[in-house]
C-alpha cells in the first residue's frame, strides 16, 4: 500500500506537469486537489475506491485505428446500450468496474473525457493505441503496465459498448 | 563492464577471423557454396516458412510440427502420451482421451502420419496418426492443431500398417503387425500356426466431421502385416499391405520368419469389401474398445466403450483379395501417384521389387494363380512384375515420389537415399544420410499430387553430426533441395523422439485456416464462467468446485476459504482473454498430477486433494505480462472437522 502511494503521488506530478500547458478546462484543476485527498484516506479504508478516477480530459483525439467517425444520437439506443452490458460483463469486466478503477480506468463518464472514436480505437486496436496514442501510453503506465486486453470485440460489438457507456 | 569487455574480445576475434579467412583464396569458393545453401534454409525474421511438416514422435507418442526448409520446431501435439505441458491427460477433459479397454494407457509409440485428402490432394483437414503398442488411431484438427479423437482398435496388436488414408479420406487403415488369437485366448504359443489371425481394421470417416467409426475388420491369416498403402487414381479402391513372416513362426523371428524367399503383398479391393459388408456381410464379433472423442466447444472429451465388430473372413469374398509374390522381407509399400506401380522394398535385398496394377488386373481376369493360402488365390511373381531396380545399396525400406517421374528410396543398411526413374528403373543419384535412415517425406509424396522441391529423411541415428548431449541424442532429419536433377543435402535439424514417418504439406492449405483463439461466447464447457461475475466455489459434499476465470493478470477469485483437508477440489479455469497467443497456466502446489495450460476462450479441469493446514498459493506459469508475477492467488486450507464458511473474493468484493 505504501509503496502505491509513493506511486500515485509520482503519477500525479507527471499529471499536473503534462497536462498543465494543454488542457483549458478549467475543472482539470480540481483533479489533483481531489486526489490529495484521496492519499490520504487510503492507508485507512476500502472507500476511497468508490472516489471518481477522472483522469486526462482530451476531447479531441480520435485515438488510433479502425473508428474515424462515430456519430451519436440525442437519445441512447436502449436496445444497443443493452447488448453492450452483455458484452461489457462477458469480455471487459474482468478488468474494468463501473463504480469505481479497477484494474484498468471506471469507464463511468469516458465521453465526458474522451471522444467516442478514442473510446472505440482503444477497445478494437489496444496494441497499437498503447504504442502509440500519447492518452493510452499515459494510461499504461498510470496503470502499472498492466496492457488493455484486445479482447477482439467486432466493430459492431464495440460501439455497442459504447452506447452502454453513456448509460454510466 | 565485464560484459562490454567479452563482447570487445568477440569483435576482436571475429574480425582476425574474417580476416584470415579473406586472404586464403582457395576457401573463397567452398564458402559460396556454403552460403548458397544457407539461403536456401534461411527464414528471414518474421518471415514464415514455406512448408509445415507434422513429424511423428515416435515413442514419444506425440507428433510434432516443424517448418521447412528453416527445420524448426513449432510445437508439440500430445496425442497419445500425457503431456505436463499443456496438462494433456491429466486435466479432467482429456483424461477420456486416453481411456482404452485396458484403462488408461499414458503412453505410446506414434508412427504414421497422414494428411485428409480430397481426390487424391492433400486438403490439410486432419491429420490421422496411429498409436503402435496399444492399437489406437488418432485424428488430430488442423485448424486447433489439437487431437480431436482416439479409437482403439480391438482384435489388432502391433498397430504398424496403420494409420493411412484413401484419397478421398473415406477410410483410415489400421493392419496389425502382430497377428494374435482372434478373439483372445489362453493357448500355446507354439499353437500360432493357422491359428492367430492378422486383424486389418478398415476405420471409416465422416466426410464433413472426420468422426471415424470401424466399419469392418478383415481376419486375415496370421502373418506380419508391415505397412501399407492405399491405391491412387487407377488403382484407387484397392489397398495394398506388405507381409513378413509368411513362415508364422512365433519364435525368433529374425532367423525364422526369413525363410521364405518371398514374402507378400496383399491387394485387398476394399470396394468390394465395403459393397458386402453394406449389404449385409460379415459376422459381427462382441468386443470391446474405447472410442473417444474431444468436443472442440465443450473442451472436453468424452470415452465411450464399443462392444461389437463386423468381422470379414476373406474365404467369403472370393475376388476381393489377392497376394503378389514380393522378395524378400518387404518392408516399405508404396503406390505412384499414377496409381500403376506397387513398390515393394525387400528389407534382406538390395534391389527394389515394383508391381504393376494393370498387369495384377490382367492376372486376376486370366485367372493365372499360382496356388493360393488359406483360400487366397497367390497370383505369378512374374506375371505382376512390372521391374526391378537393382540400386547396388542395402536394406531399402520407404519409397516416396516428386511428381515428374521420379522415386526416392531410403537405404537403412547404407545410410542413403537413391533417386531412380519410373518405368526404365534406371539410377538416376544417390546420397548419403547421417545415420540409418528409416522413412523419407515429400511435401504430398505419398499422395497423387506430391508438391516436389523438398524432401527430408528420417534417421535413426545421430551420432558426431551435434554436439554431444551424453550417451543419448535426439534423432535427426536431413532436408535435401530435390528441384534439380541431384539431390542437394542442405541442412540437419534434431527431431524429438524418434522420427518415425512425416507428413509434410504447403503452408498456405493451413495457415489461414489455423484458429487463433477459442471464442468466448461459444464455449459450452458445462463448468465454464463466461463473466468474471459468475465466479463462484460451490460444495457439494467433499467435492469442491471453484469456477474461476483468468486475464491479464490476476484470477478471479484469488483468495479462497473453507476448504477442508479431505475435500477434492476441482479448479474449473475459464481464460477469458480473446486474443492470439495469450494462454494462462495454472499451477497448485502439491498437485499431484500437472498444471494447466488454457488457451484464451478455453476451460479446463484440474483435481487437487489438498492433505496439509494451511494457506497454498497458486499461480500462473505462462509470462503473461509486465505483471505476470502478481497472477497468483491463495487457498486456506483448514483442519477436517473445520466450520470455516466456504468463501471467496477478489480484492475485497
Ligand atoms: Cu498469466
Amino acid at each position: 500500500m505504501r509503496l502505491q502511494n509513493v506511486l500515485m503521488i509520482m503519477l500525479i506530478t507527471l499529471f499536473v506537469s503534462c497536462g498543465g500547458g494543454e488542457k483549458k478546462d478549467t475543472s482539470n484543476n480540481k483533479k489533483p486537489a481531489k486526489k490529495a485527498a484521496v492519499k490520504k484516506t487510503v492507508t485507512k479504508t476500502v472507500a476511497t475506491k468508490k472516489v471518481k478516477e477522472e483522469g486526462i480530459v482530451d476531447l479531441n483525439n480520435k485515438g488510433i485505428g479502425p473508428i474515424k467517425s462515430v456519430e451519436l444520437t440525442e437519445t441512447i439506443d436502449k436496445a444497443m446500450a443493452d447488448k453492450g452490458a452483455k458484452v461489457f460483463k462477458s469480455k471487459c469486466s474482468a478488468c474494468h468496474r463501473t463504480n469505481r478503477k479497477f484494474i484498468g480506468p471506471n469507464p463511468t463518464g469516458i465521453l465526458k473525457r474522451r471522444s467516442p472514436e478514442w473510446v472505440m480505437n482503444m477497445i478494437l486496436n489496444p496494441d497499437e493505441m498503447v504504442k502509440n496514442d500519447p492518452i493510452a501510453k499515459e494510461l499504461l503506465m498510470k496503470f502499472n503496465g498492466s496492457p488493455m486486453a484486445n479482447q477482439n470485440l467486432s466493430k459492431e460489438e464495440a460501439r455497442q459498448v459504447l452506447e452502454f457507456f453513456r448509460t454510466l | 563492464m565485464r560484459t562490454s569487455f567479452k563482447f570487445l574480445i568477440l569483435i576482436l576475434s571475429t574480425s582476425f577471423l574474417f580476416v584470415s579467412c579473406g586472404n586464403k583464396g582457395n576457401n573463397s569458393n567452398k564458402s559460396a557454396l556454403n552460403s548458397s545453401k544457407a539461403e536456401k534454409v534461411y527464414v528471414a525474421p518474421g518471415e514464415h516458412d514455406s512448408h509445415y511438416a507434422f513429424i511423428s514422435g515416435g515413442y514419444s507418442g506425440n507428433l510434432t510440427v516443424y517448418g521447412l526448409p528453416s527445420g524448426r520446431m513449432f510445437k508439440e501435439i500430445p496425442v497419445f502420451s500425457q503431456f505436463p505441458t499443456t496438462g494433456y491427460g491429466y486435466s479432467e477433459e482429456t483424461k477420456p482421451m486416453l481411456n482404452t479397454s485396458f484403462g488408461q494407457i499414458p503412453w505410446d509409440d506414434s508412427h504414421h502420419p497422414d494428411i485428409s485428402q480430397t481426390n487424391g490432394v492433400l486438403d490439410g483437414r486432419w491429420i490421422f496418426i496411429n498409436g503402435n503398442n496399444t492399437p489406437r488411431i488418432a485424428r488430430i484438427s488442423l485448424t486447433t492443431f489439437e487431437t480431436e479423437e482416439i479409437i482403439e482398435v480391438p482384435n489388432s496388436a502391433g498397430n504398424h500398417s496403420s494409420s493411412f488414408i484413401t484419397e478421398n479420406t473415406e477410410y483410415v487403415v489400421a493392419g496389425t503387425r502382430f497377428s494374435v488369437p482372434v478373439p483372445q485366448v489362453d493357448v500355446p504359443i507354439n499353437e500360432y500356426k493357422g491359428n492367430f489371425k492378422g486383424a486389418l481394421s478398415f476405420i471409416k470417416v465422416d466426410k464433413e466431421t472426420g468422426r471415424m467409426g470401424i466399419k469392418f475388420q478383415i481376419l486375415m491369416p496370421g502373418f506380419n502385416y508391415d505397412l501399407s498403402h492405399p491405391g491412387r487414381d487407377k488403382s484407387h479402391g484397392w489397398f495394398f499391405f506388405t507381409t513378413y513372416n509368411t513362415e508364422e513362426a512365433s519364435t525368433l523371428l529374425e532367423v525364422n520368419a526369413s525363410q521364405n524367399d518371398k514374402d507378400f503383398i496383399a491387394a485387398i479391393n476394399w470396394k468390394k469389401i465395403e459393397e458386402y459388408v453394406d449389404n449385409g456381410g460379415g459376422t459381427k464379433m462382441p468386443t470391446n474398445y474405447a472410442h473417444n472423442v474431444y468436443d472442440e466447444h465443450t473442451h472436453t472429451a468424452t470415452s465411450t466403450m464399443v462392444k461389437e465388430v463386423l468381422t470379414v473372413n476373406p474365404a467369403d469374398i472370393p475376388g476381393a483379395i489377392y497376394f503378389l509374390p514380393t522378395p524378400k522381407s518387404p518392408h516399405g509399400c508404396d503406390v505412384d501417384p499414377t496409381g500403376e506401380y506397387i513398390i515393394g522394398n525387400g528389407k534382406l535385398s538390395a534391389d527394389l521389387t515394383i508391381h504393376s496394377f494393370s498387369k495384377m488386373l490382367e492376372a486376376i481376369e486370366n485367372k493365372k494363380f499360382d496356388g493360393e493360402a488359406y483360400g487366397i488365390p497367390i497370383l505369378n511373381y512374374e506375371d505382376v512384375l512390372a521391374g526391378s531396380v537393382k540400386s547396388g545399396g542395402l536394406g531399402p525400406l520407404h519409397t516416396e515420389f516428386d511428381g515428374l517421374g521420379n522415386a526416392y528410396t531410403t537405404f537403412f543398411i547404407s545410410s542413403e537415399v537413391v533417386k531412380w526413374k519410373i518405368g526404365t528403373w534406371e539410377v538416376i543419384d544417390r546420397k548419403p544420410t547421417y545415420y540409418s535412415v528409416g522413412h523419407l517425406t515429400i511435401p504430398g509424396g505419398n499422395s497423387r499430387k506430391p508438391f516436389g522441391k523438398y524432401m527430408f529423411a528420417m534417421n535413426k541415428i545421430t551420432k558426431d553430426r551435434y554436439l554431444p548431449t551424453g550417451p543419448e541424442l535426439e534423432h535427426s532429419a536431413q532436408l535435401y533441395d530435390i528441384s534439380g536433377d541431384k539431390m542437394e543435402l542442405l541442412l540437419d535439424f534434431p527431431t524429438h523422439g524418434e522420427p518415425h514417418y512425416a507428413a509434410a504439406i504447403p503452408a498456405d492449405i493451413i495457415k489461414n485456416n489455423s484458429k487463433k483463439f477459442y471464442r468466448l461466447d461459444e464455449n459450452k464447457h458445462p463448468y465454464a464462467i463466461t463473466s468474471p461475475a459468475d465466479a463462484k466455489v460451490v460444495r457439494e459434499g467433499k467435492d469442491v468446485h471453484i469456477y474461476m476465470s483468468m486475464i491479464r493478470s490476476h484470477f478471479t477469485p484469488d483468495n479462497i476459504e473453507g476448504v477442508k483437508v479431505g475435500d477434492k477440489v476441482y479448479f474449473h479455469i475459464t481464460n477469458h482473454e480473446q486474443d492470439f497467443d495469450v494462454p494462462h497456466g495454472f499451477a497448485m502446489i502439491g498437485a499431484n498430477n500437472s498444471e494447466l495450460l488454457i488457451m484464451p476462450g478455453q476451460t479446463k479441469t484440474l483435481t487437487w486433494y489438498p492433505k496439509k493446514v494451511g494457506v497454498w498459493p497458486f499461480y500462473c506459469t505462462d509470462f503473461c505480462s509486465a505483471l505476470h508475477q502478481e497472477m497468483q492467488g491463495y487457498i486456506r486450507v483448514s483442519p477436517k472437522n473445520s466450520d470455516i464458511k466456504l468463501s471467496w473474493s477478489l480484492d475485497g468484493e
